[in-house]
Parts: structure tokens; sequence; C-alpha cells
């Protein structure tokens, strides 16, 4: 049975099946409680589970987390929330030194079945402290899975799935897609890991995710109109990176064009192009492009933020550009 | 006395414990003075990797404090200062030494080592090597208890600079909030690394923190093993209760210097001797002669705990280092 939500909904949902199912699953963060969530991705929660699984919290990004994690060595499923991403640096160290670690370092006593939602992104005004593209920072830190949803069956599936995973998964929700509609089929969970061929082509492979997939699609709309037909696909897993799917695409298309919403340095963009020239460098007929963003911070006005953003126009010249190459 | 800190205004001591609980907490207690002792000689021998941070001294604190949580599925969370916690909540001295020696069969498989001995079969949830990024871990392992309303106390130590992190004001606010049952121990040994408490916090009596965040407040000889039972016990008897934590400041004194790379020269002269003559061993073989047990006894005592750290040494020496393949299990469940 399919029906259409929006990607906030679907959000919302994931979390209301997972408490529904399993009584060991909680959720806490900054006002997810009695308000909902400043962006409503928890409204209802609260009422239907009451106060004991749906908790408020201090504004404190480290208790947070390290109650998330001391929770977890109990046996307990919690769900955190941090409010915006980018204030995930204020507990760096519990999520990079404790939760990432705490399984290898204890030699496999403790599971860490924590799943972190983090609210990502650029491209809604929130200035440069409140619309990082966050899951890359979190690349080099052995011992999480990340995922960045660019749908409603997506932020669904994979929310899903991050709480029922054994492992501390980071789930980046972009608050640019919190309106957009899809379809939502059923209560099943999605695979972590996983990449998602959205459209099939023969001439270019375009790997993008969240607000960058919505942009490369309708570039890839554009670009068929004048017979040239992209392949693209949504990574959505970062972590495990499903670089298999990549590979294969290539070998069908021998072009790669990575459209990603950071700068190139320490990206995930740049660890996929990595990946495919060390596994697969014959395959390619030209150089791989990365398009994504000026290193510099994101600006506030909105001619600077849609200035630093890959556009589908933009996204289009450069696949044009890989073409011709 | 060279520090004003010696003889603190401590809860009393009051515990009444029989002659054979104090004579078990002195068995404990020698023990993790023989292993921290056996320790420092293989550091010294090349045998410890990176560094160790020894706990001599500071005995009676581990000890009381996990004597104190006495049903199964209480918890404890240390710092990397952490042997004598690990081993007072009941991990083996044998796979203890395997895994500072970076055996196969070490606590945590040869991944962890020194800072970060592990044994969560017997609630000993970690040793934490960032300056109080366990204390909201703690926080998260009294909330389990309080969700499942298992009636179980978690017990976390820090040192007194751990309580100018941030980590510190976030935990015991956030616990004070859902009246959670954990105790916040202070292992106040009166120096943070290589500096003196009084250059790096603007009080003197660190349980006065308690009071931002309304929980109780407490200080205690953390040398004096059954003033600690005492503390811990009431403590535990709050969490268990539903009444909240609570910070207890266990004034100790380590004996060492923060790590095997510190001669600790920073120390006024003679305060060392003075607080060797407050060593928590021998303040307690005092309470067991008062209370009619003979010298004989207690040098048997301490043999046989000498007996047994030697057996587990040896046979953690003679056990098997990990395969290099080994280094690649146990990121993922």
């Amino acid at each position: 049975m399919s029906e259409t939500v929006t990607y906030r909904e679907a959000v919302v949902r994931a979390m209301a099946d997972a408490l529904a199912e399993d009584d060991t699953v909680f959720l806490l963060g900054e006002d997810v409680a009695a308000a909902g969530g400043v962006f409503k991705l928890t409204e209802g929660l609260q009422e239907r589970f009451g106060a004991r699984r749906v908790l408020d919290t201090p504004i404190s990004e480290t208790a947070i987390v390290g109650a998330a994690v001391g929770a977890a060595t109990q046996g307990l499923r919690p769900v955190a929330e941090i409010m915006f991403a980018d204030f995930v640096a204020v507990c760096f160290d519990q999520v990079a030194n404790q939760l990432a670690k705490y399984r290898y370092m204890t030699g496999g006593q403790v599971t860490m079945p924590v799943t972190i939602r983090l609210v990502n992104g650029a491209g809604t005004g929130f200035g440069a402290q409140h619309s990082q593209a966050v899951e890359n920072w979190f690349l080099n830190v052995s011992g999480l899975k990340i995922v960045a949803p660019a749908t409603p069956a997506d932020a669904y599936g994979l929310l899903r799935a991050a709480i029922a995973d054994p492992d501390p998964v980071l789930v980046f929700e972009h608050k640019g897609l919190f309106n957009v509609r899809g379809a939502l089929d059923g209560p099943a969970a999605g695979e972590l890991g996983k990449a998602h061929v959205v459209r099939e082509g023969s001439d270019v492979t375009v790997v993008a995710t969240q607000m960058m997939r919505h942009r490369a699609e309708q570039a890839a709309q554009q670009l068929a109109g004048d017979g040239v037909e992209v392949e693209l696909i949504d990574l959505r897993s970062l972590a495990p990176m499903d670089v298999p799917t990549v590979i294969a695409s290539v070998e069908k298309t021998n072009r790669l064009v990575v459209v990603q919403e950071a700068a190139p340095s320490g990206s995930w963009g740049a660890s996929l192009i990595a990946r495919v020239l060390l596994d697969g460098f014959e395959l390619l007929d030209a150089a791989p492009a990365l398009v994504g963003c000026d290193d510099v911070p994101i600006p506030y006005a909105g001619p600077l933020e849609d200035a630093h953003l890959p556009s589908a126009g933009r996204i289009v010249d450069e696949i044009r550009a890989a073409m011709e190459r | 006395m060279k520090t004003n800190r010696s003889s603190p205004e401590t809860s009393p001591a009051g515990a009444g414990l029989a002659a054979d609980q104090l004579l078990a907490m002195l068995r404990r207690m020698h023990e993790i003075r023989l292993f921290e002792d056996e320790t420092h000689r293989l550091f010294a021998k090349g045998l410890v990797r990176g560094s160790t941070h020894l706990c001599q001294g500071q005995e009676a604190v581990a000890v009381g404090v996990c004597s104190a949580l006495d049903r199964d599925g209480d918890t404890m969370l240390c710092t990397y200062r952490g042997h004598g916690a690990v081993l007072a909540k009941g991990a083996p001295l044998d796979r203890s030494f395997a895994e500072i020696l970076g055996k196969a069969d070490g606590l945590c498989g040869g991944k962890g080592g020194s800072m970060h001995l592990t044994d969560v079969s017997v609630g000993a949830l970690g040793s934490f090597a960032i300056v109080g990024a366990h204390l909201p871990i703690a926080v998260g392992a009294a909330f389990a208890a309080m969700y499942r309303g298992s009636g179980a106390a978690t017990a976390c130590f820090f040192g007194d600079g751990s309580t100018n992190i941030g980590a510190f004001h976030e935990a015991l606010n956030l616990a004070a909030v859902w009246k959670l049952p954990v105790l916040f121990v202070i292992e106040n040994n009166l120096y943070g690394e290589y500096s003196p408490l009084a250059s790096t916090t603007p009080i003197a009596r660190l349980a006065d923190r308690a009071a931002s965040y309304g929980m109780p407040g407490e200080q205690v000889d953390g040398n004096d093993v059954e003033a600690v039972v005492a503390c811990a016990g009431a403590a535990v008897a709050r969490a268990r209760a539903g009444e909240g934590p609570t910070l207890i400041e266990a004034l100790t004194y380590r004996h060492k210097g923060h790590s095997r790379s510190d001669p600790a020269t920073y120390r006024p002269e003679g305060e060392l001797e003075e607080w060797m003559q407050r060593d928590p061993l021998l303040l307690t073989e005092a309470a067991l002669r008062e209370r009619g047990v003979d010298q004989a006894a207690l040098d048997t005592l301490r043999e046989q705990a000498a007996g047994d750290v030697a057996g587990a040494l040896e046979r953690a020496m003679s056990w098997p280092d990990p395969t290099p393949e080994t280094r690649l299990e146990g990121v993922y469940a």
C-alpha cells in the first residue's frame, strides 16, 4: 500500500513505528518532546508514547550524546536529535572518541545501537553555523555508519534501519527537503550501505545526495531533452559507501560526475572519486568531475548562498563539460 | 602538614563494618597497591606501551565506593587512572594485567590498554581517557536503570581536574534534572596533571559545586575506607530510592606522579611524606587492630594478596599476543 507523504512526515512516522515496536527505543533531544521539535520532526510523539520515552533535554549536546552512549551500554536503543547538525561540533568528542570507538576499545564487550539524527544542509538562509554538510566531518572516524536520505521513502527506511542496527548510525536529515513529497510503501526498513540508481542512462554517471540529488535529477531531465542520458545514483549511505554500485555504472558510462553540497577537501565526493580511481581507473574515458562549493563558509544573503551551492543549471554545464573531455 | 587538605571535615564514618568486611576491603586494597607497583615495574621494563597512570594512595576511594555498589546490575565508570576502580569492581587480576601487557586474553583483547580497562561482566563499564567524557555516559547508564526500574545505581569516578570541563556541568545538570541514580565521585588528589588545584580552581571545596545542580555535595576522607563506604552507601540508598544523584568529594593523594613521565617535582617538600603517614592501607590496618585483629593476621592477608598478584602476573605474562588480524575485528557488531 503506497501513499504520498512529506519527508517530514516520513521521519516522524519512522520514529513512531520504531517506538511502537520496541520498548527499548527512546528519543531525547532539545525540544523534541513537549514542542515536537523545532522542525516538527517529533511532532505528537510524546503525546502518543509518554514522557518516559520521549524526553526533552537541556541545551547540552555532550550530555545528550553521552547519555545515549551510556544507555546503549545497558541495552537501550536511544535516538538522539542534534537540532542543527552543526551543533555536533559541541559534542564531537562524544561522537568521535566515545560512541564510535566504545565497542572496539573494549574488545567487543558492548554494542552501540545509537541513532543520532542531525538536521543538515544549506539553501534555507541559516548562515554559516546552521547550514553545513556536516556528514563530511565524520568520514575519517572509524566505527560510525552515516546515511543522508533525499526522499521520504529513504528518510523513513534508513531511519528505521538505523534504529534497528546494532551499531552507531548518524542520520543526516536535510532541512531543505522537509516538504518534499514522495511515495512511502509500507513500514519496511531500508538497507544501510546501499546506493540507489534513481535513473538509468548510458552516457555519464552522476552521483549525488540530498538536495543535490534533486537538482541533479532536474539537470538529468534537461539533458535528456538534448539526447544526453544520465545515470543518476543517490549514494544515500556515506559509510559504508556503496562503491561497487558506482563502479558498475561507470563500467557502462565511462564518465563520472559527483555533485555535493560541500567544498572538495575532506568530502565524501573526493573520497568516492579516489575510490573509483583506485579501483576502476581503466574504466574512465576522462577525468571525473567534482561539482561542489567553493572553500568558504556558507554565506547568509540569498544571492550569495545561491551562488555558493551548485544549481541545476550549473550541474547541466558541468555534465556537458565532462562529456566533452 | 604542608597542605591544609589532609585532615578534612568529613562525613562521620559510623559504617560499623564488621571485621571480616573490612578485612575483605583491605585485601582488595592490597591487591590494587601491588598491582600498581607491578605495573610500575612493567613499565620500567618496557612492557607497557604508551603511558600508564597509577593510583597508589587512592585505593580506599575505589574500594569504598565499589563496596557500596552491592547489587547485581550496579555499574561503575572511571578514568584512565582506573586500574584500582576496575579491580575494586571485581575485574580479574590476570586479565587486567594481560590488557596492560597487550595480550590476546586481556580484558579488551589488547585493543584498549592501561587507559581503557573495561569488564562489563562485573559492571565496570569502562575507563575513559578524555577528561570528563564519561560523566555523561554514566548519566546514560543511570538513565537506563531508571527507564527499566531496575533499582541499579551507577558510580562515576573522576579527578579534581574534571570539575573544570564542560562535560562535568552538562552531566551533573542533566542527572539532577532527571533525578537519576548516579554517584559522581571526585577523587581529589590535589593535582590536575601537573597543576595544583588552587592554580586552576577558584574554590577549595569542590563538593560545593553540587549546590549549582541542586544535589547533595558531600566531602569525605578518601583515605578512610570506612568513611567512604558510609558516604557512598548513603548516596546509593538515595539513588535507589529515586532521590537523585550525589556529588562526593573524596580527599586523597596519589603517591606517584600524573603519568610515568612525571617525576612530580612540583610537590612541596614533605607533602608526600605526610600523606604517606595517612596511607589508606595503614589506616585500615590500624582500624582492624582496634577491632582486635592481630598483626600476624594482617601480615598473612598481605602475603596472600601478594601471592595472588604475583600468580596473576605470571599467568598474564605467559599468555599469547593477539594475532595481527584481530585488529580488524570488533569495529561493528
